[in-house]
């Protein structure tokens, strides 16, 4: 391509930065310095171009070193990669860990969203001088909680969870945080060797593959060897195993639709970017377990005849990326990963890619389009994943917690997890409790219990709450009452009483708690994270949130009725006319608050 | 309209799906509002363009298909056999006249085609979001992920002044739906020039340069088939910008004449828009096998010298 760069070049940090990842260029249209000869032979074009997947790892590069993506970066990344500095620009802003004004080394993020708010009223508003606000960063069991990045020649990132807001300041200034919690904290019912999902917790240490493979690690994996791959799928089928995420897609179907697909390159994506709000059940598996996930990911790619491996984990979980990076290279060491995996002769391997601030990156086409070097847009359904997905060839994205249930299944077998759970919700089911209760964190139960088991399973509601709402499911999900406390937390259950396990969010919200405030929230964020490509939710989401702050203002008087319709009715155009899930559900949590808690009065 | 049946030696199959009540048959491989209009059946479109991919980004053209959750895009939805397709319904409606709305309140589409008599079809009210602000205008500056908290009071709007930074064509952001065919016409579908984006996102997402630089600092080479595409007129030639603002651009005053570009042997076909027996823009037919509506920097605004007047 005939690349048009305007004035600005790179500085040394940022070339190194660049060139850390891609390498010294080697021709001068590339960036390279002229030899003596002065002589040059241009190749690229089309093998640069092939590159494109390496655009947001390199931003990140650069982003890591120097704190923010300058137009001498986008020139010179502009060209090595060969992509046009207004298409890199383009990528860059969609994703709000990125930066193209310079800013200071270190950034100070505040969770602001929901479980925070809620247990330290930390607010837009409130914030330290210098701190930046941030969605939900994952860490509700412990909120409030802030995340610390301190670019450089290694980048630093720390998490301080519970933060006050003297700590807070004592971050912006320069401090540094104290160690983070043992990871085991966040799973109170750990350690328990009879857990199924959580077993680990607590007992292994998630650095060591030796620790791994003495709790019965890696057994799964011979076992799916022995079986092959068409047993494998027919197990994960039998089990009645159903994703995860949210959307509790059949997971033996999905698998099944890809191994049948004439193309034979094939992907598996993990989706790891978990950032529904209220949702930290993944990040205490990934930090907790993670050779957990390469084994079962090698089992989902053996089943489903994939050669490759994304891992696209959410660029704000630091612990999780330390612990899944050792876990793969150990991995790889040890010919758990690679070619002719433990004598198989099926190669696979694993690439871990962060996300950088984007919940919209969670939507399975938008991860495509992100790895590709795209703005995270999701992509028109048909034609689905399984057939036409990354790189354009089937692949299959699970969730964290759907693949470890796996491990289980094939361990045990699919109707042995079958037996476990309800009629319609089958396994072990985690639910990420936070709020007021005494113990907030991540549990597992067998599908079937109620609200109330769960709730008394996390200690209990604090003993001066009373419960004024119980938020299921996080953003996209809805609020039930204290009447509801006796719901069957299963995906039948849930769905005939109108409302969702999603995610697993239970947040529960006290007396003291403003819903409101908790509402307008969360139409913030659904404005903040539209990715912008259709009207229904880049406008509707703005319109959502403008009704909400006129009904706050005006509760119980004569507007309250008109925009109480007009909520209405921007709730059924998204949800009829969004192209992804954000937009569909981006009304869900406030329309369950206006229908079942009434928290407007016409 | 037509069908094409054979396309050289391929003969192209067709399938049998219902639409609003009726049997028809559509080609296989064409889409459910080729198949729409095929049967007289009107459905509004904004961002939707025949030289470009559907992006379906509006959401205005949604039809309903049995069996799907959700509404479906009829300006990309490919046609199958059985489909039942229902274009009229209260759904459907609602829809569109939410979009209208939608659009209308944060959008100036003073100069999209058919927008008013949408409006009273589906009975869309855009103002009821309350009053236009028009106070921000800063959109180039958006920090991903962070807005100003709105206060109920006005409806926020996607205005800022207008780009003027070159002599051939100014560019009025807000008049823009985003339907991404200027970038697309830009990038990889027509121009390979990649001088146009889209940056920011959510609200926030605006067609821009790298760094909202000038056109002029960017890699735009003035093809013009950005103005080509845009439906909403916020892509317009200097000479229509300056004459709309003097009062005198009238429409319904002026000729198109086709011609063949004079300037190399490729020979585009050229639409001149003549007023007052002066070319005040260019354009080319989309319909156009070989060009399909797009020019160069000298089809597009090399017409002075036929005026025997000098630019500026």
């Amino acid at each position: 391509m005939d690349l048009k760069i305007a004035s600005g070049s790179a500085n040394t940090e940022e070339r190194q930065a660049v060139d850390s990842l891609l390498g010294a260029p080697q021709e001068t249209s590339h960036g390279a310095q002229r030899d003596e000869m002065g002589m040059r032979v241009s190749t690229g074009g089309e093998s640069l171009r092939k590159l494109r997947h390496l655009l947001l790892p390199t931003l990140h590069s650069v982003n890591d070193r120097v704190g923010f993506i300058s137009r001498g970066a986008i020139n010179y990344i502009s060209q090595r990669l060969d992509i046009a500095p207004a298409e890199i620009y383009g990528v860059a802003t969609f994703y709000a860990l990125f930066d193209t004004n310079e800013r200071p080394a270190r950034q100070v993020h505040v969770c602001i969203d929901l479980a925070c708010r809620a247990a330290s009223g930390c607010t837009e508003e409130t914030l330290p001088e210098g701190a930046i606000a941030s969605p939900c960063l994952g860490t509700c069991e412990r909120a409030p909680s802030v995340l610390v990045i301190e670019t450089g020649v290694t980048v630093r990132q720390e998490v301080l969870a519970p933060a006050t807001k003297a700590q807070i300041a004592d971050l912006v200034a320069g401090k540094s945080a104290p160690a983070e919690q043992p990871i085991a904290q966040a799973a109170p019912q750990t350690p328990d060797k009879s857990l199924v999902l959580l077993s680990r917790i607590g007992i292994a240490d998630p650095l060591s593959i030796d620790d791994y493979i003495s709790n019965n690690g890696f057994t799964a994996l011979h076992k799916a060897f022995a079986i092959g791959a068409e047993q494998v799928i027919a197990e994960v089928t039998t089990s009645g195993l159903v994703g995860r995420g949210g959307a509790a897609f059949p997971t033996g179907r999905k698998w099944a639709a890809v191994a049948s697909q004439p193309v034979k390159t094939r992907y598996l994506i993990c989706n790891a970017d978990e950032s529904e709000p209220g949702t930290f059940k993944d990040r205490v598996l990934l930090e907790g377990d993670p050779f957990a996930l390469v084994e079962a990911m090698t089992i989902a790619a053996f089943a489903t005849g994939s050669q490759h491996g994304y891992i696209y984990l959410r660029g704000e979980y630091p612990r999780a990326l330390m612990n899944l990076t050792n876990a793969i290279e150990v991995a790889r060491n040890k010919n758990y990963l690679g070619d002719n995996i433990l004598n198989s002769g099926f190669n696979f391997d694993i690439t871990i890619f962060r996300g950088a601030g984007a919940y919209i990156c969670g939507e399975e086409t938008a991860i495509f389009n992100s790895i590709e070097g795209f703005r995270g847009e999701p992509r028109n359904k048909p034609p689905f994943p399984v057939e036409v997905g990354l790189f354009g060839k089937p692949t299959v994205v699970n969730n964290v917690e759907t693949l470890l249930n796996v491990l289980p299944i094939i361990n045990n077998s699919g109707e042995k997890y079958a037996s476990w759970g309800s009629t319609g919700s089958k396994g072990k089911k985690l639910f990420c409790v936070s709020g007021a209760v005494n113990k907030p964190g991540v549990y597992e139960v067998t599908f079937g219990v109620t609200l109330r088991e769960l709730i008394n399973l996390a200690g209990g509601l604090k003993s001066d709450s009373t419960i004024q709402a119980v938020l299921l499911g996080g953003a996209a999900g809805g609020f039930v009452g204290p009447e509801d406390l006796d719901l069957e937390l299963t995906l039948e259950a849930a769905r005939a009483a109108g409302t969702t396990l999603g995610s697993g969010v239970v947040m529960v919200l006290d007396q003291n708690v403003n819903m409101f405030d908790q509402l307008q929230r969360i139409a913030a964020f659904f404005r903040d994270e539209s990715c912008g490509q259709c009207v229904p939710c880049r406008v509707g989401t703005v319109r959502q949130q403008e009704a909400l702050a006129r009904l706050v203002k005006s509760n119980g008087t004569d507007s309250t009725a008109v925009d109480l319709q007009l909520l209405r009715d921007l709730g059924q155009v998204m949800r009829d006319a969004s192209i992804c899930g954000l937009g569909q559900t981006a009304h869900n949590a406030i329309d369950s608050a206006l229908t079942r808690l009434k928290v407007f009065s016409a | 309209m037509s069908t094409q049946v054979t396309t050289g030696l391929q003969v192209r199959k067709s399938v049998e799906l219902t639409i609003d009540g009726k049997k028809v048959t559509a080609p296989e491989g064409s889409t459910l509002l080729d198949a729409c209009r095929a049967s007289g059946k009107e459905i509004p479109t904004l961002c939707f363009g025949d030289t470009i991919t559907p992006k379906n980004a509006c959401r205005v053209c949604m039809v309903e298909l049995e069996g799907s959750r959700t509404l479906v895009p009829s300006c990309s939805r490919k046609v199958e056999a059985g489909m039942v397709v229902n274009t009229d319904t209260e759904r459907t409606s609602h829809s569109r006249k939410l979009v209208l709305e939608l659009l209308g309140s944060s959008v100036d589409l003073s100069l999209t085609k058919n927008v008013s008599k949408w409006n009273d079809n589906y009975d869309a009210k855009p103002l009821r979001f309350g009053a236009p602000s028009y106070h921000h205008g800063k959109r180039d500056e958006a920090v991903t992920g962070h807005h100003h908290q709105p206060d109920g009071e006005t409806a926020e709007t996607v205005h800022q002044p207008v780009k003027i930074d070159n002599a051939l064509y100014v560019r009025d952001y807000s008049k823009c739906i985003l339907c991404y065919q200027c970038v697309d016409a830009c990038g990889e579908q027509w121009q390979n020039t990649f001088a146009i984006t889209t940056a920011g996102r959510g609200f926030d997402a605006r067609i821009s340069t790298e760094f909202a630089v000038d056109l002029t600092d960017s890699a735009c080479v003035y093809c013009g088939n950005c103005i080509q595409v845009c439906p909403t007129g916020a892509l317009m030639f200097t000479s229509e910008y300056e004459m709309r603002e003097a009062g005198t651009w009238r429409e319904e005053e002026q000729t198109q004449t086709d011609t063949i570009c004079p300037y190399c042997g490729v020979g585009c076909s050229l639409t001149l828009h003549v007023q007052d027996n002066t070319i005040v823009k260019v354009t080319s037919p989309s319909d156009h096998s070989v060009t399909h509506g797009n020019l160069c920097i000298k089809g597009r605004f090399g017409f002075q010298h036929v005026q025997n007047t000098k630019p500026e």
